[in-house]
């Protein structure tokens, strides 16, 4: 839309796509208020982002040299009277990027046939669509994205599905398409080991530790870069709660119909210098093999009586939830699970604390699955971009590599009454959203910014074997040492689409205590085998990115010196779910609209009425596009 | 507001479905006179397959279209060759498959389904069972499914413990489901029966229902996981009782009792049985008599007690001894016994005890894995002391270790399962009087004596009355007792009988008792007259109290009871 100017009015102008201001956008488009969403990058979802395994390594790029000229320009011809400039700059939250690649550059020689066969293969089960292009840019990865998310709306609505809830079915039968897909998979391992070493009958499954097989091919580098487009890899590192905010806001605003989600399958525990499941549903623990029949009565008895609120429990208001939990008689094993899977806190979080995190496990049990957590298929950064396009159904618009300068600040009412964007157009409006990356100058400096530490790994089996090769595992670490930080560490299998077959996608989040690679490597250089750690009979890390990301969690909405009609989103939080976007979203949204609806359902495409009657009842679905801004 | 999405009102909508379905019932209904029409004239070609396949998915409960669809697929297999045929039937499992996702328990779909399979001529039985498995981990509790799978199983004789390895899974998923604990109880028996091979699933059940102990011990763990895990879960209790097991008692003759006096015969079978002519011979003296059986009481047709009279003189003369012996032919049982000269009476009994018969609730595992599974489930008493399942079981386990010792613990037990499922107070307290029944007849037995006191233990009801054939006093004074059940007609010995202090309002059982001479009803709830006629039959009646009973206050009341019972001399009202 080089050449085009933007219309020159906006009720909500929106700098940022980020999941905050993506579900505002997205409600407030929703009512009929008219939306412009920017956002500067060249890609959606702000820090929420995932990136193409390409996509990444050029974020990454970008990230370490992160020049942003901001060429300073007079705007005063645009002002009005009555007018004062904002000057708007952005800043990155992300600190301490570390790149480590454990595997072998390059092919080895020898498997270079292996490698060709690989390709035949995949000319064979690939999608037509999809050039092997290791050299494509990342944009084009993106529409390329988007064109297959617009392929799978409008597949469903043939199917005429309309399924107001997270759809089960389609779960269902997307796990059929994968275990499709996985056969294929695995056909293709097969031939490469065939091609690669004729004689050696390998096990295919990775439950093996690969140390038991030296004989087993690492994937190389160059195969990653390859095969790149497999991979969605989150900036973030979240799960659904199945009955969290953002699950429910999914269904009750029908914008569940543009993804799909996989069950989290099992929750995980580091304990002992051994990685064992958590037994946490009735099913779980009937067939646990580490507790026994006593210690099963107990925990299902806990369990079952903590649901409820009792009186004995507020006698421990105020005091460690593990001494409530020795109180109980539970033993060591138990307390464990307790405190650090299932109510997933510290040994000295409160007791009144403990059991509401308790409860909330809980309450999502079995809702879809064995645990309380969906993922999204090609992974978070989809959900940012599911508000964007209901946003867009509702005629929002929307610019990528778009940004606004500064804000026009009308000084008689400390409104925001316009905007001037990066082309240099004014465009009028009634309230702004900026996201947190923008305000940071104004932050207050007596409280320093706390920061997450992240690392992503890529590594060629899971941590815990099981009878599938498609686990997705929730990983929770209790503090290593004295001091160290607790993990939550989520396992990503090739099912969710966020990784490429063979290998699983790591990732690990916790607060900073100091650097990333500071606080996570000694633990990863335990549980996995890297060059560094001793015991090689662990998961091989491939390839890992260590990075520090600003916790979004304390950002004020309101405030930092800017007009009042100007509102402040945060990024990221370290929590597991997503409650804090969600209910800031939600407090915005109020903020603008105090008399409306939070994004209400979304109506079947065929019962809206478009400008001289009724919608046409067959024929292609007429459903507005997402715009692509460039 | 502008810019706001509009959106058809609810009218609208309901309008527009309204004729949706409208139109949808017009073509059904043409599609559907289409096919009787069809089926009237004998058409059997690929229009009418078309047609019914088009209504059947819609709706695909509907038989007559199934009938019509397999008379159908009948004509076709006459007229097509066998590649076809196949061909055809494989499209018919297929258009099955849609029918299934509509309604998963459509009776007409599986049933189709089964008689489909059946017909094809190259079937693929695994792609069934993997179906099955689909259809089941959608809902576990598919009874269609279940009754499908059963028939593929056979079919392609899958083998016992891949099936065992099934319900594993089944079980793992959810423990709460009947099916499965109840198709494993099928399976174990026909596990490892032969050590070397597993025999298929068509293979008679071997006679003993036992599971062998190394498998037993195995499950025993599996079933405790699931009721540690739930304790409130029946049916893991239901499938631990069946572990648990119930020996079956043998068919035989138990007692035979032979009387001089009334020159009559009374045998005692191990289980009620229908006496009829010829079944059961009598020799006595070595000379087969015939003679007539007669039940204990006309009520029953079976009855584990039977009794003839022998002609008269046979057995009077008091110096001649007689040597008895009856068979029963079918069951190739017989009892000896000789009646000595002197004797009045004579007898052969076997003895409760050395049959372990009341034992037989839970059955005759060896007291070690008896003893660690009380220890358990006393284990999760601990745990749960108010759960009924596990109570009960408990007192089962007591029960089977040794009746005797436990007896205080049981009776504990018993109150507090009384307490805590209300619901089923008289189920206990039954249950209860039976236990208590069993260990007097053990103590009896131990003392070698033909007393039977029960005095003072809540006893709500009588049983095991053909266990006390040879008693001449029972005491069941200070029980709750409502009826002297017909059942009591079997204690062909009784001569005194003392149940004061009860509610008894009926007395069926004292039905021809031939040597009953006192009876001690005193503060029961006999009302009328009426109730007291069964006494008339007992020909040897001389004292009866019914002090305390309704029935004296009746006017007359004396004078009419003379005359109703003339040989009763002793009477306290």
């Amino acid at each position: 839309m080089a050449a085009e100017d933007l219309p020159s009015e906006f009720d909500v102008v929106i700098l940022g796509t980020g999941l905050v201001e993506s579900v505002v956008a997205a409600a407030c488009s929703r009512v009929g208020q008219r939306v412009l969403h920017l956002d500067r990058r060249s890609y959606y979802a702000a820090n929420w982002a995932s990136f193409t395994f390409n996509g990444l390594l050029s974020w990454i790029q970008q990230q370490q040299d992160d020049t942003q000229p901001e060429e300073t320009q007079d705007w005063c011809d645009l002002l009005e009277e009555g007018e004062e400039l904002i000057q708007l700059s952005s800043q990155s939250s992300i600190r301490n990027l570390q790149v480590f690649t454990y595997t072998s550059k390059e092919d080895e020689v020898e498997e270079a046939s292996a490698d060709s066969v690989n390709t035949t293969e995949e000319e064979q089960h690939g999608p037509a669509s999809q050039d092997d292009d290791s050299n494509q840019e990342n944009l084009e990865n993106h529409e390329n994205q988007e064109e297959n998310k617009e392929n799978q709306v409008n597949h469903e609505n043939q199917e005429e599905n309309k399924e107001n809830q997270v759809n089960q079915e389609n779960q269902e039968e997307n796990q059929e398409n994968h275990e499709n897909q996985e056969v294929n998979h695995e056909s293709q391992e097969a031939t490469i080991t065939e091609g690669a070493e004729p004689e050696a009958e390998q096990p295919q499954s990775p439950a093996i530790p690969s140390q038991s097989e030296p004989s087993r091919k690492k994937i190389s580098f160059a195969q990653l870069e390859k095969e790149g487009r497999r991979f969605n890899i989150d900036l973030v590192s979240k799960l659904m709660y199945s009955r969290g905010s953002l699950v429910e806001l999914l269904i009750k605003s029908n914008v569940s119909r543009y993804a799909e989600f996989k069950k989290v399958s099992r929750i995980l525990t580091y304990r002992n210098g051994e990685v064992e499941q958590v037994p946490c549903t009735r099913a779980d623990v009937f067939a646990s093999r580490q507790l026994s029949v006593v210690e099963k009565r107990k925990l299902m008895r806990f369990l079952t009586s903590c649901i409820e609120e009792k009186d004995d429990q507020s006698a421990y208001n105020g005091r460690p939830y593990l001494e409530f939990l020795r109180d109980q008689k539970l033993g060591e094993n138990l307390q464990h699970f307790l405190l650090y899977s299932i109510a997933m806190v510290t040994e000295d979080t409160p007791t009144e604390v403990g059991l509401a995190s308790t409860r909330n496990f809980l309450r999502c049990l079995g809702r879809y699955g064995n645990t309380p957590f969906l993922f999204p298929l090609y992974g978070l950064g989809e959900i940012p971009q599911c508000f964007c396009r209901m946003c867009a159904v509702f005629g929002g618009i929307y610019c990528l590599r778009h940004s606004l300068r500064c804000l026009l600040l009308d000084t008689a009412t400390n409104r925001c009454k316009a905007v001037i964007d990066s082309r240099g157009q004014r465009i009028s409006c009634s309230h702004v959203l900026l996201e947190e990356n923008y305000v940071h100058e104004r932050k207050n400096v007596a409280t320093p910014p706390r920061f997450l530490s992240r690392a992503v790994l890529i590594t060629d089996s899971s941590l815990h074997g099981s009878d599938s090769e498609q686990e997705v595992s929730m990983v929770t670490i209790p503090p290593i040492t004295e001091g160290a930080p607790a993990v939550k560490m989520v396992e990503l299998s090739s099912s969710t689409m966020t990784c490429m077959s063979g290998t699983y996608l790591v990732h690990l989040n916790c607060s900073s205590v100091s650097s990333a690679y500071q606080d996570l490597s000694p633990l990863i250089t335990t549980m996995f085998s890297t060059p560094e750690s001793h015991d090689q009979g662990r998961p091989s890390v491939l390839w890992c990115l260590y990075f520090n990301m600003e916790d979004g969690s304390a950002m004020e909405v309101e405030g930092h010196d800017l007009p009042s009609n100007v509102y402040v989103c945060s990024g990221p939080d370290g929590e597991l779910g997503h409650e804090h976007a969600i209910t800031q979203a939600e407090l915005i949204f109020h903020k603008i609209l105090p008399e409306e609806d939070f994004c209400p359902p979304a109506p079947n495409p065929e019962d809206i009425l478009y400008d001289g009657g009724s919608a046409p009842s067959s024929g292609p679905e007429e459903e507005p596009s997402l715009q692509l801004e460039v | 507001m502008h810019g706001r999405v509009k959106v058809k009102s609810t009218a609208q909508q309901e309008e527009e479905k309204r004729k949706e379905r409208e139109k949808k019932l017009k073509i059904y209904i043409a599609a559907r006179d289409g096919c009787f029409t069809k089926r009237k004239e004998g058409v059997f070609d690929d229009e009418a397959l078309q047609l019914t396949q088009q209504l059947l998915s819609s709706n695909p409960d509907f038989a007559t279209l199934w009938n019509y669809r397999r008379e159908i697929l009948m004509h076709l297999e006459t007229v097509k060759e066998v590649d076809e045929v196949q061909k055809i039937y494989e499209a018919e499992l297929l258009f099955l498959e849609s029918c299934l996702k509509v309604n998963p328990k459509s009776y007409g779909s599986w049933h189709h389904r089964s008689w489909v399979s059946a017909r094809l001529p190259r079937p693929d039985w695994a792609r069934e069972l993997s179906l099955c498995d689909r259809c089941l981990s959608l809902d576990d509790r598919n009874f269609h499914c279940w009754d499908y799978r059963r028939m593929v199983v056979k079919m392609f004789n899958v083998p016992v413990d891949q099936e065992l390895k099934f319900t594993d899974r089944l079980i793992g998923s959810n423990f709460s489901n009947y099916s499965s604990w109840h198709y494993r109880s099928t399976l174990l028996p026909l596990l490892h029966t032969t050590a070397s091979e597993l025999p298929p699933m068509q293979a008679e059940s071997p006679k003993s229902n036992r599971v062998c102990e190394e498998q037993l011990l195995k499950e025993y763990e599996l079933v405790q996981n699931a009721f540690f895990t739930d304790p409130n879960d029946q049916s893991a209790w239901f499938y631990y009782r069946w572990l648990l097991g119930r020996a079956e008692l043998e068919e035989m003759i138990s007692c035979l009792h032979v009387s001089r006096e009334e020159e009559q015969v009374a045998v005692v079978f191990s289980r009620p049985v229908n006496v009829q002519s010829g079944c059961l011979l009598l020799v006595l003296d070595g000379q087969p008599h015939a003679v007539e059986w007669k039940s204990i009481h006309p009520r029953f047709k079976h009855s584990p007690v039977w009794i003839c009279n022998l002609p008269p003189g046979t057995i009077s003369e008091i110096s001649n001894e007689h040597n008895l012996t009856v068979h029963w032919t079918e069951k190739h049982s017989r009892k000896d016994c000789t009646l000595f000269t002197g004797h009045a009476e004579s007898w052969c009994q076997d003895s409760a005890t050395d049959q372990e018969l009341f034992r037989s609730e839970l059955s005759v595992e060896k007291n070690s894995v008896l003893q660690s599974e009380l220890q358990s489930v006393q284990q999760l008493q601990e745990l749960e002391p108010l759960n009924k399942w596990c109570l009960l079981t408990l007192i089962l386990l007591m029960r089977a270790l040794d009746p005797l010792s436990y007896e205080k613990e049981m009776l504990a037990h018993f109150q507090t399962l009384k307490e805590v499922d209300s619901m089923r107070s008289a189920y206990y307290s039954d249950l209860c009087s039976k236990f208590m029944i069993e260990n007097t007849i053990l103590k009896m037995e131990y003392a070698e004596v033909r007393v039977f006191s029960v005095s003072d233990k809540n006893l709500s009801t009588l049983c095991h009355l053909d266990q006390l054939v040879l008693v001449t006093h029972i005491n069941l004074s200070c029980n709750q007792l409502l009826c002297l059940p017909p059942q009591f007609a079997m204690l062909r010995c009784l001569e005194v009988l003392e149940a004061d202090n009860n509610s008894i309002g009926n007395l069926e059982g004292l039905y021809h008792l031939p040597k009953l001479e006192a009876v001690i009803l005193k503060d029961n709830k006999i009302a009328t007259l009426a109730d007291l006629e069964p006494l008339t039959s007992c020909p040897r009646l001389k004292r009866l109290d019914l002090r305390g009973n309704p029935v004296t206050q009746l006017a007359n009341v004396e004078s009419e009871l003379a005359k109703l019972l003339p040989s009763v001399l002793d009477l306290l009202l």
